[in-house]
């Protein structure tokens, strides 16, 4: 039994090669509820033998921009609270403002984009802001490294395609020209897991918009129905959206929606949820577009 | 916040000196408070402790065929387990009947219910342990219909019954009619006070053998100890506890918890014992406030003048009695709320279910009865085209009026100079979204889900009636000890510190009466008489009250030691400032001086007037004394996706007296927050008798983003029969500030006709406000 | 499964043993070191109660795994007043009527510390977005908002606080 804690990237997957079943722990606002609610039980029967805590990895806390400026490689170690600052707030400003609703200073403080990741809630905030901007996740293992993409990466509730003695290494995304935001819907103002989320992402290059939904079926989805709704129903060339395309727009994505009851809310308030906040993106995104 | 009081008269024409009464002196607490030492009952430790903790059934019902503990004795570490059998004494307690078993022997009765418990080195062994017993069940069908406890429709599911009590109140002519009536059935649903210092006890064996001391955090030490020695088989002299530091409590650590387990523990292995519960636990391991279903009938004239209320209450008081017989008390006796009522018709129920059961919470059956006698004036309002002030104005309650159970209310009653010192608050000067539209200002917060245009603003009203004290003719009472001797003052007293202050105030109290300054607090516990529950908002009147009159006897002590050397009347002494003054000549010595070497101690027990039960048409003087309150919310609502922010709570409160200030301003402020939560956010959810969401990040608590400013007005009219002029501040801010902001909520979604939508159930959920025909709208 | 290791907090190395290694943080504090300042309220980052600094970050302790903070600077509100005194935030909760039961109090000392060395002066949004995450339940939170306030007034005038 033993907790490892590795200062690079070579450490970190060389101690994961020597224990597959090791419990990766990045920044513990979700690992630790686990280990301190009894379910995980580090150091006894069926549970790992071996913690790696990769959250002084120096690989993983860094972020690079490719030489092109288009395309951002975030750290899987980079937390939320860095991800609200500049400059990478203005690089992907969904992400910043999915960040700012994540738990409070604490836990985005701890918190890591690769963590949310790793843990693959439905709830993840910084998941619909990937899923929207179609980011690719690399992964590292013994055998070496492969980037995936996050539809592929998302498997289930809680489940990924992390293979044992792999890690999440960085996340790459690319920067957009157009705008973009998230919603969210708690039943408090802060401090709330999400009832039902969306990011919407636009493109103006491409003429292209993406919706992607949280907390609203086993993983994050997209809308595709919705996207090319908008993408062939709203003014590009002025930048605006009328009420109807707004309006069909947010049918469609909660029709993409599938949502559960369960006791955080129901089903059919989730699915409102989604229609009345991607309405509101979409405005939000072709009211005032960004005239960039 | 702002905060705006009454003018003040200068009690005095000498300086005030900053520890008296009136001031707001700091806490003797607040030190190790604010450095971190400050000992909770959680931070309790002794040399050798093992570690203990509880079986818990994981049925809402079900008979138990065995339980075998062997497997679990044979885990290294494991000192002691431990089932009903060993129980040595009484093997059920309960604050009004003795109803719950310290561990369940045959049936279990709701998900949480005690059934063994252990004691080891660490917790972690503690839980293995608890794996490791096997206890086979046969499920039974659970009660979880209220009414079909009422309506005798399920086998008992206790020897005791399914109806814990009735309660019928008539008054005046039940066949009266008015040309208005409106009615509703409103729900509330499950709060937790949700306190955040844990349950912990630390219990220490008499080395003799026989006896123990019980570290622990609660809100009235001699009845648990009382409870507690029943159980353990011992004379209560042979039980002695100390107040642990109390983390909050709000009704929760009124009833027994974990205290009768971590003594029988310790006196079984003749060593310490800690105790804890984690959140998961400690929703299951306390009290809660009751559900509730209230229908209500308000008949009123043309221009909204009440004329008879028919009211129904069902509380779901869970599977054992707790204080349900007197919540419910309260609940039908409140029907009115602070508003005139000649004529009633009230029938109550609290009832036996298979849920976890429900005792005190602030506020205390009020808080249910509130909701609907303020729901129900708005529809009166509406009905009669009134707005919500005047048709309060129009029937508002004076001293000297009736209650529906015949009790005139003797105490100040200033339900009118609460109201309009509320209404002439300053509303919000700020827009929607503030100047700034900064988004965390709008509902939703940093979820950035409404723009300023989706959001619309409502003004709404609460206001309420609570009595104080307990009631139904409960030998209440408090005790002090007060000890001078060379200039400085010792009290001793057994009142449960919970974080509200009492122990500010009592110093303060010394300080006024015998003119010291240095008031030193003796250790809070069992050696001395009770000074009952730190609940009822009664502390400040009967423990105050207590402590005023053992200073008093003190001081009529020192005065007559005073007057016997100087060869004067004890009674032409007087206290001025620090010093002991003759007010027919010179004579001034210092209380120091004139106590050097001498020792003056008195205890004294305070009593309020005796109150009598409720005859069978629910009429008899059942309560003390009654304190009254306004609320004005002002709420933001993003009607589409029913999201809240309360911007402003307004609220002017009797008050009597406020002796400190700043802890009344306290009171206010957080029991506003509770009133909050229970209005937007609060709710123990329970399917098929099992908690859902027994953490906080689904139990969710107002954070400061969630509660506004608070403008608030004391209304200082000093009650006569409250030994300091004091009346309890702690229960009414939570009572009519859940209404006034499902009012405000409701304002803001009128429909194009100035309609209202009906909001019958709290807590107010976004599904209920964005999707219409799920908030059950009625009548 | 148990281990030894060293922790260093409040500007000192302390030697942890007999640990079981699932500890939180907040668990190896208060049982192992015998500081109890920090308080466990949720044990789920929800209350913010157990908040400490470590390397200089405010985090819950409860979410942090105790043998994996080996190496990091820790500070907890046993620190703040090692020299005997109050700090002006401290003082601060204390006159202002912050104070009711208390539990929330050292959580809510270290989150106001760090806002204020990050933002000597929040608007009042500000201090309530940024101890959000530090939940209290007795006081409704406009005392402490007064606190935070006074003493950002303090610092800017180089006053003591009110």
């Amino acid at each position: 039994m033993a907790v490892v804690v590795p200062m690079s990237l070579r450490e970190a997957v060389d101690a994961l090669a020597a224990n597959p079943g090791a419990l990766v722990l990045a920044g513990g606002t979700d690992a630790m509820v686990e280990i301190n609610d009894g379910h995980r039980r580090v150091g006894h029967a069926g549970s790992p033998e071996v913690v790696v805590a990769v959250d002084r990895v120096a690989e993983l806390r860094s972020w690079t921009l490719d030489p092109g400026g288009s395309r951002l490689t975030i750290g899987a170690g980079v937390t939320y609270t860095e991800l609200m600052e500049e400059p990478l707030a203005s690089f992907v400003p969904a992400l910043a403002e999915a960040s700012r609703t994540v738990g409070s200073p604490q836990i985005r403080n701890a918190g890591t984009l690769g963590g949310n990741l790793g843990t693959c809630s439905p709830a993840g905030d910084g998941l619909p802001v990937l899923s929207a901007l179609d980011a690719e996740v690399h992964l590292a293992g013994a055998t070496g490294t492969r980037t995936v993409s996050v539809h592929d990466f998302m498997v289930g509730v809680k489940q990924t395609v992390l293979a044992p003695g792999e890690i999440i290494t960085a996340v790459t995304v690319p920067l957009l020209d157009g705008w973009q935001g998230y919603s969210k819907v708690g039943v408090r103002n802060a401090m709330v897991i999400a009832t039902a989320s969306a990011c919407l992402a636009v493109d103006q290059p491409t003429r292209s918009v993406r919706i992607a939904l949280g907390s609203v079926a086993p993983t994050i989805v997209r809308a595709p129905e919705a996207e090319s709704f908008a993408a062939g129903h709203v003014d590009w060339g002025a930048g605006h959206v009328d009420p109807a395309t707004a309006g069909e727009f947010g049918r469609l994505a909660a029709a993409a929606a599938r949502p559960i009851d369960d006791h955080r809310s129901s089903a059919a308030y989730r699915r409102h949820a989604i229609d009345v906040m991607a309405r509101r993106l979409l405005e939000r995104a072709f009211r005032g577009a960004d005239p960039t | 916040m702002s905060i705006v009081e009454t003018p003040r008269v200068t009690r005095t024409e000498a300086p005030v000196r900053d520890g008296v009464i009136g001031r707001s002196p700091l806490r003797p607490d607040g030190i190790a408070k604010v450095d971190g030492s400050f000992q909770f009952s959680s931070d309790l430790h002794a040399e050798g402790a093992a570690w203990g903790a509880t079986l818990r059934s994981p049925h809402p019902h079900a008979r138990i065929v065995s339980i075998d503990v062997s497997k679990a004795w044979k885990i290294d570490g494991v000192d002691a387990v431990i089932t009903a059998a060993d129980v040595p004494g009484k093997a059920t307690y309960g604050l009004i009947a003795h109803d719950q078993p310290v561990f369940a022997s045959d049936v279990v009765r709701y998900v949480g219910e005690p059934v063994a418990a252990v004691a080891a080195d660490h917790p972690e062994t503690c839980r293995r342990a608890l794996e490791a017993i096997d206890v086979v069940y046969d499920e039974l069908e659970p009660l979880l219909d209220p009414e079909a406890a009422i309506a005798g429709t399920h086998p008992p599911i206790h020897p005791d019954g399914n109806v814990v009590r009735h309660q019928r109140i008539v008054r005046g002519d039940p066949d009266a009619t008015g040309e208005v009536v409106v009615e509703g059935t409103y729900e509330i649903g499950m709060q937790d006070q949700a306190f955040l210092g844990l349950e912990a006890a630390l219990a220490i064996p008499d080395s003799g053998g026989g006896g123990v001391e019980l570290h622990i955090a609660t809100q009235w030490l001699h009845e648990d100890r009382g409870q507690i020695a029943a159980c353990l088989g011992l004379p209560e002299d042979q039980v002695r506890l100390v107040l642990g530091g109390v983390g909050g409590a709000f009704g929760a650590r009124e009833d027994i918890s974990l205290q009768v387990h971590t003594c029988l523990l310790a006196l079984r292995l003749g060593k310490p014992v800690r105790m804890a519960y984690d959140r998961a636990e400690s929703f299951l391991g306390h009290v809660h406030r009751h559900p509730a279903t209230i229908w209500m009938r308000h008949h009123a004239t043309a221009d909204g003048e009440i004329v008879k209320i028919e009211a129904r209450f069902v509380l779901d008081g869970g599977a054992y009695a707790s204080t349900s017989s007197a919540v419910l008390l309260n609940a039908v006796t409140h029907t009115q709320g602070p508003y005139r009522c000649p004529n009633a018709v009230v029938d109550g129920w609290a009832v036996r279910t298979n849920h976890l059961p429900c005792g005190a919470m602030r506020g205390f059956g009020v808080v249910q009865a509130c909701f609907a006698h303020e729901s129900q004036m708005d529809r009166l309002a509406e009905a009669c085209g009134r707005d919500p002030v005047e048709i309060r104005l129009r029937n508002v309650m004076r001293t000297g009026d009736p209650l529906i159970t015949g009790q005139v209310v003797e105490s100040v009653a200033p339900v009118e100079r609460c109201i309009r010192e509320t209404a002439a608050l300053p509303l919000p000067d700020e827009p929607i979204g503030g100047r700034d539209a900064d988004p965390m200002r709008l509902p939703g917060g940093a979820g950035r889900t409404a723009d300023v245009g989706h959001v619309r603003r409502g003004i709404g009203w609460g206001v309420s009636i609570k009595n104080l004290m307990y009631s139904e003719g409960f030998d209440d009472y408090s005790t002090a000890r007060c000890r001078l001797a060379d200039g400085r003052v010792t009290l001793k007293f057994a009142t449960a510190e919970v974080g509200q202050g009492f122990v500010t105030i009592a110093g303060q109290i010394a300080r006024t009466i015998l003119g010291v300054d240095d008031v030193d607090l003796a250790r809070i516990d069992t050696g001395v008489g009770s000074a009952g529950s730190t609940s009822a908002s009664r502390q400040t009147w009967m423990s105050g009250g207590a402590v005023d009159a053992a200073c008093r006897q003190v001081r009529e002590r020192l005065f007559e030691h005073v007057a016997d050397l100087h060869g004067l009347d004890p009674l032409q002494l007087e206290i001025d400032g620090t010093d002991v003054v003759d007010t027919l000549g010179d004579l001034r010595v210092p209380v120091a001086a004139a106590t050097a070497g001498q020792v003056f101690d008195e205890t004294v027990e305070y009593r309020h007037r005796p109150t009598v039960d409720l005859d069978e048409n629910g009429q008899g003087d059942c309560h003390v004394a009654f304190a009254f309150v306004a609320h004005r919310a002002v709420v933001d609502v993003d009607p589409e996706l029913g999201l809240v922010k309360v911007v402003q709570i307004a609220t002017a409160q009797d008050v009597g007296r406020a002796l400190n200030p700043l802890s009344v301003i306290g009171q206010i402020e957080g029991g506003i927050a509770q009133g909050l939560g229970l209005a937007v956010m609060e709710e123990i959810v329970q399917v098929d008798g099992r908690i859902r969401n027994a953490n906080f990040t689904d139990y969710l608590l107002p954070t400061m983003l969630d509660m506004p400013p608070v403008v608030a007005t004391l209304v200082e009219e000093p009650d006569p029969q409250a030994p300091l002029g004091a009346k309890g501040v702690g229960e009414p801010p939570c009572i009519s500030s859940t209404p006034a902001i499902v009012a405000a909520i409701r304002d803001a979604l009128r429909d194009d006709a100035g309609r209202a939508r009906p909001l019958v159930r709290v807590p107010v959920r976004p599904q209920d406000i964005a999707l219409s025909g799920t908030a059950s709208p009625d009548g | 499964m148990n281990e030894h290791y060293v922790l260093h907090v409040n500007g000192r190395d302390h030697e942890v043993t007999d640990a079981w290694l699932g500890e939180s943080l907040l668990d190896v504090l208060r049982e192992r070191l015998g500081l109890l300042a920090a308080k466990g309220a949720c044990e789920q980052g929800e209350c913010g109660s157990c908040s400490v600094l470590v390397d200089g970050d405010l985090v819950c302790s409860c979410l942090v795994l105790g043998a994996a903070a080996v190496g990091r600077a820790i500070t907890t509100v046993e620190g703040l007043t090692e020299r005997g005194t109050l700090t002006d935030v401290q003082r601060a909760y204390l006159e202002a009527g912050a104070v009711q039961c208390g539990f929330c109090t050292p959580g809510l000392i270290m989150a106001t510390h760090d806002l204020l060395d990050r933002v000597p002066e929040p608007t009042e949004m500000e201090i309530r977005e940024e101890l959000a995450g530090n939940v209290c339940r007795c006081t409704g939170y406009g005392r402490i908002i007064d606190a935070v306030q006074q003493v950002a007034v303090a610092r800017r005038t180089g006053a003591g606080p009110a």
